[in-house]
């Protein structure tokens, strides 16, 4: 057996065993070092220099790059140590716009709480000179450049855990900033909105965008009836705002605050997420019976929708047509909604409350959106509603539980466990096996399924059937078993994505928190509810059954189809228009592009452009054509894609080309 | 003389090298750096979406790459003019009154510290810190052409005459 390694912290006697570095050993010793750019699901920056110790015969180090060894004896809080660390803070507040009364982070920013845990009182550097333009051209975040410290852990976690890589540096020195590519606005570049940048910013430079203005005054206009639809990641996180522990059930408490705050109807996104399970469990059903189209993708989150519909046009068709149960229930609601309550369509205002970022942008996509009506009119999240609660001067300690309005108000368990990682597939196991089996499952329980590693696979036997599950949260992680479902190395029948680590419970715009325990305590909270609740599978929701039987009619039928699913669409995630290569001077001149975007490139799309600039050459066609090299058309599945005049040829190679230029210059000049 | 139509297969040609020097690094993003520099010298700077088809063909994100490029001081993101002017604003020069003359030549191009190259294409205004050649100070250099002991009036003559030069030229390629 390995003997317990041991070091002296303070002079205490400390073990250690297989933490990753100094700093964690520190930590789970009860002493809290001070970080900025240190997260324990990013890779080790040391750029801050916050958590430096003093170490025997070593010195002064950052303690979150270097390993413990043994019998090393390391000092924590020295006179020096603490010294150079309010020099830190104070050159990081020196660069830092502080207006923390109207900041969206104040009393959950760090900055803001180590300056003062560490007594840094007045700055005595300059302060920043140029103030630099807020991008809010997104419709999930909002970036304040002025307000950041340069740590880089939304770059890493863009990179690392999202693989998207959206931000980065820019320039160096005194210069240097995070910013989209070419120093753009975060709207026209790859971003898939999941805020998981925002989530681990210590400061206000990039913060959820707040709706809750626009919320307020639909709930003042008497003419409206607002509707609220409560995600199940939210009941389990809000307390944290309040001073609870997270995973503490406050689905009452919310009923109780949203009918103080006006909400005329309150109604549960997992009613919508159990007609998810049916409708998603029958499509995977009738695919498996064919053959066709798997593995399953998930399509609840729009991140991970976005991301698809960005990197993997080619497996678009392996995600599930169902939408999410936001956009469910928003259909839904404004379709039964005003028969049942007498009211007019356009007087029904759908506001959804969401754990998620990503969930505004999916709101406002142009298929949610019916005769100018879009399905669900606001999104808020977990900290917009808190927001919201405390301005109204609600006590959310003290109010008395409501239950939720029917009939979309009833769920199963099923659909509260959507909001965790290996959630959605549980809940679709529960209601497959009992249609596979014909047999009634007395356990709903499928443990195996739950767990919090980024990549996990399951096999569950009913009967002769052998369902392969993998389940991933983190989209670096999605792309992974994307590249294993484009090369045929995956043999799964469903993959559940959700694109924020841990699923919805640990969504951008669930309260503020950086340590690590707090998103398998709400994961807990969600299996708590699944157990209080009476029933645990979609398929025993009464009332889903109801709306069946009266409404929808067959699951996957007619009506279903056109208010509980969708489509995709390949989507470019390069903004750039493209250049020139060659630019006649004839005054009627052939425009020619060939994509040479990703999706192409690697169909040999630049190789038929070199072909044809030298045939152009060759003919001695410079003066009569425009050639461009662009970025995606939008066809990657298709491509190499190349347009000729108005003429958008798919699978385009040399001589279809060819053909196509010499034909329209024909006509170019008998013009 | 150069024909218009020649001038045309530049661009194109400066396309296909680019997709040469891909090539020969191999598609490999560890290479950026290197990839950036030969593809600096065809272009004398890097356009954005040159910058964006190497991020693609590499399989990194642009953002990624245009953090580098504006990384190094070495690479340009606009482009430059036909005569790089640099002034030095080293210690040495700069007590040697280096300001007054990027003033004068600001005031005479008509550029400022932003917009640093002339609408023409002509010229480019940097300033630098020190040429390493203090025995000589202020220094400034032309392209490769080191000009010592300048002041603002001196700067002004030896523009002028890049000015008569360039106007020559002009006359003899029309
Ligand atoms: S929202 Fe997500 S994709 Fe967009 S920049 Fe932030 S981490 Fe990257
Ligand atoms: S935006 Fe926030 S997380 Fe990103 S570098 Fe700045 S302070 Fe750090
Ligand atoms: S946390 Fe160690 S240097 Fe920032
Ligand atoms: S890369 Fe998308 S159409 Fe060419």
């Amino acid at each position: 057996m390995e003997e317990n390694k041991k070091i002296y912290i303070n002079g205490r006697e400390c073990n250690y065993k297989d933490e990753r570095n100094l700093l964690e050993v520190i930590r789970k010793n009860g002493i809290n070092l001070p970080t900025f750019c240190y997260h324990s699901e990013l890779s080790v920056y040391g750029a801050c220099r916050l958590c430096i110790v003093d170490i025997e015969n070593k010195g002064i180090v950052s303690s979150c790059s270097i390993k413990p060894e043994p019998e090393m004896r390391v000092k924590t809080h020295t006179t020096e140590l603490r010294g150079i660390r309010k020099i830190s803070m104070e050159l990081l507040l020196a660069n830092h716009s502080k207006e923390c009364t109207s900041c969206g982070k104040s009393l959950n920013c760090k900055l803001q709480d180590l300056a003062s845990s560490l007594g840094v009182g007045d700055v005595r550097f300059k302060k920043r000179e140029k103030l630099i333009p807020l991008d809010t051209s997104s419709q999930a975040l909002v970036r304040d450049p002025n307000k950041c410290i340069l740590c880089g852990d939304c770059v890493r976690a863009c990179d690392e855990i999202q693989g998207i890589g959206a931000i980065d540096f820019m320039n160096r020195g005194s210069d240097v900033q995070v910013v989209p590519a070419f120093d753009k606005n975060l709207a026209e570049v790859e971003c898939v909105d999941c805020g998981q940048c925002a989530r681990v910013c210590p400061t206000g430079a990039i913060v959820p965008k707040s709706d809750i203005h626009d919320v307020w005054k639909e709930l003042e206009d008497p003419n409206k009836v607002v509707v609220a639809q409560i995600a199940p990641a939210v009941r389990v996180a809000i307390g944290e705002l309040f001073g609870m522990k997270p995973g503490t059930i406050l689905t009452g408490q919310i009923v109780a605050a949203l009918k103080l705050m006006n909400f005329d109807k309150v109604f549960d996104t997992s009613f919508a997420a159990d007609l998810t399970v049916i409708e998603e469990a029958n499509e995977f059903l009738r695919r498996n019976e064919s053959k066709d189209s798997l593995p399953l993708f998930t399509s609840c989150c729009p991140g991970w929708v976005k991301y698809a519909e960005q990197y993997y046009p080619e497996l678009l068709g392996n995600l599930s047509s169902c939408r999410s149960p936001q956009q469910m229930f928003g259909s839904l609601a404004k379709d039964l909604l005003p028969g049942q309550l007498k009211i007019n369509k356009k007087d029904i205002v759908v506001v959804s409350i969401m754990p998620c970022t990503a969930k505004k942008v999916e709101a406002k996509r142009d298929e949610f959106e019916k005769n100018g009506i879009p399905e669900v009119d606001y999104v808020i999240t977990t900290q917009e509603l808190a927001a919201m609660i405390k301005e109204a001067g609600l006590d959310m300690n003290n109010l008395a539980p409501e239950s939720l309005d029917l009939p979309m108000g009833f769920k199963t368990g099923a659909g509260v466990i959507f909001g965790t990682t290996g959630g959605v597939s549980e809940a679709v196991l529960r209601y497959a096996y009992e249609k596979i089996s014909g047999k009634q499952l007395d356990n709903p329980d499928f443990k195996a399924v739950r767990g919090i590693e980024g990549l996990r696979e399951v096999e569950v036997n009913v009967g002769e059937t052998k369902l392969k599950v993998a389940i991933v949260h983190g989209l670096a992680n999605a792309g992974k078993i994307a590249e294993m479902v484009k090369k045929g190395e995956a043999d799964y029948s469903m993959i559940e994505v959700m694109a924020c680590p841990g699923g919805c419970v640990g969504g951008a715009g669930q309260p503020v928190t950086f340590d690590d325990n707090t998103r398998k305590e709400r994961a807990k909270g969600l299996y708590e509810c699944d157990k209080m609740l009476q029933l645990h599978k979609a398929q025993e929701n009464p009332y889903v059954k109801e709306v069946y039987n009266k409404h929808l009619g067959e699951p996957g039928g007619h009506k279903a189809h056109d208010l509980l699913h969708t489509t995709y669409r390949n989507r470019k995630r390069i903004f750039e228009s493209g250049f020139e290569v060659l630019s006649g001077t004839n005054s009627q001149k052939l425009e020619i592009s060939v994509c040479v975007g990703t999706g192409c490139y690697v169909k040999g799309s630049q190789n038929l452009l070199h072909k044809l600039i030298r045939y152009i050459d060759e003919q001695g066609l410079q003066e009569m054509v425009n050639v461009k090299a662009t970025f995606c058309m939008e066809n990657c599945d298709k491509g190499p894609s190349v347009t000729v005049g108005d003429n958008l040829i798919y699978a385009c190679n040399f001589e279809k080309a060819v053909s196509e230029i010499n034909e329209k210059l024909t006509v170019l000049k008998v013009d | 003389m150069i024909t218009a139509i020649e001038k045309k297969m530049d661009t194109a040609r400066k396309f296909e090298r680019v997709c040469a020097i891909l090539e020969d690094y191999n598609y490999d993003p560890g290479k950026l750096i290197p990839i950036l520099q030969a593809v600096q010298e065809e272009y004398r700077y890097l356009p954005e979406p040159v910058l964006t088809f190497i991020a693609t063909s590499l399989g990194l994100s642009p953002a990624k790459v245009y953090g580098v490029a504006t990384f190094y001081a070495h690479f340009a993101l606009k482009p430059k003019g036909k005569y790089v002017i640099k002034v030095c604003d080293g210690t040495a020069c700069h007590v040697k009154d280096s300001m007054p003359i990027v003033k004068a030549i600001q005031k005479k191009l008509r550029i400022t510290e932003n917009e640093n190259t002339t609408g023409d294409m002509l010229f480019t205004l940097e300033t630098v810190s020190c040429l390493g050649a203090c025995g000589l100070a202020p220094v400034v250099v032309i392209n490769e052409t080191v000009h010592s002991l300048m002041n603002p009036a001196k700067i002004d003559k030896v523009i002028d005459k890049i000015y008569k030069e360039e106007a020559g030229n002009e006359k003899v390629a029309c």
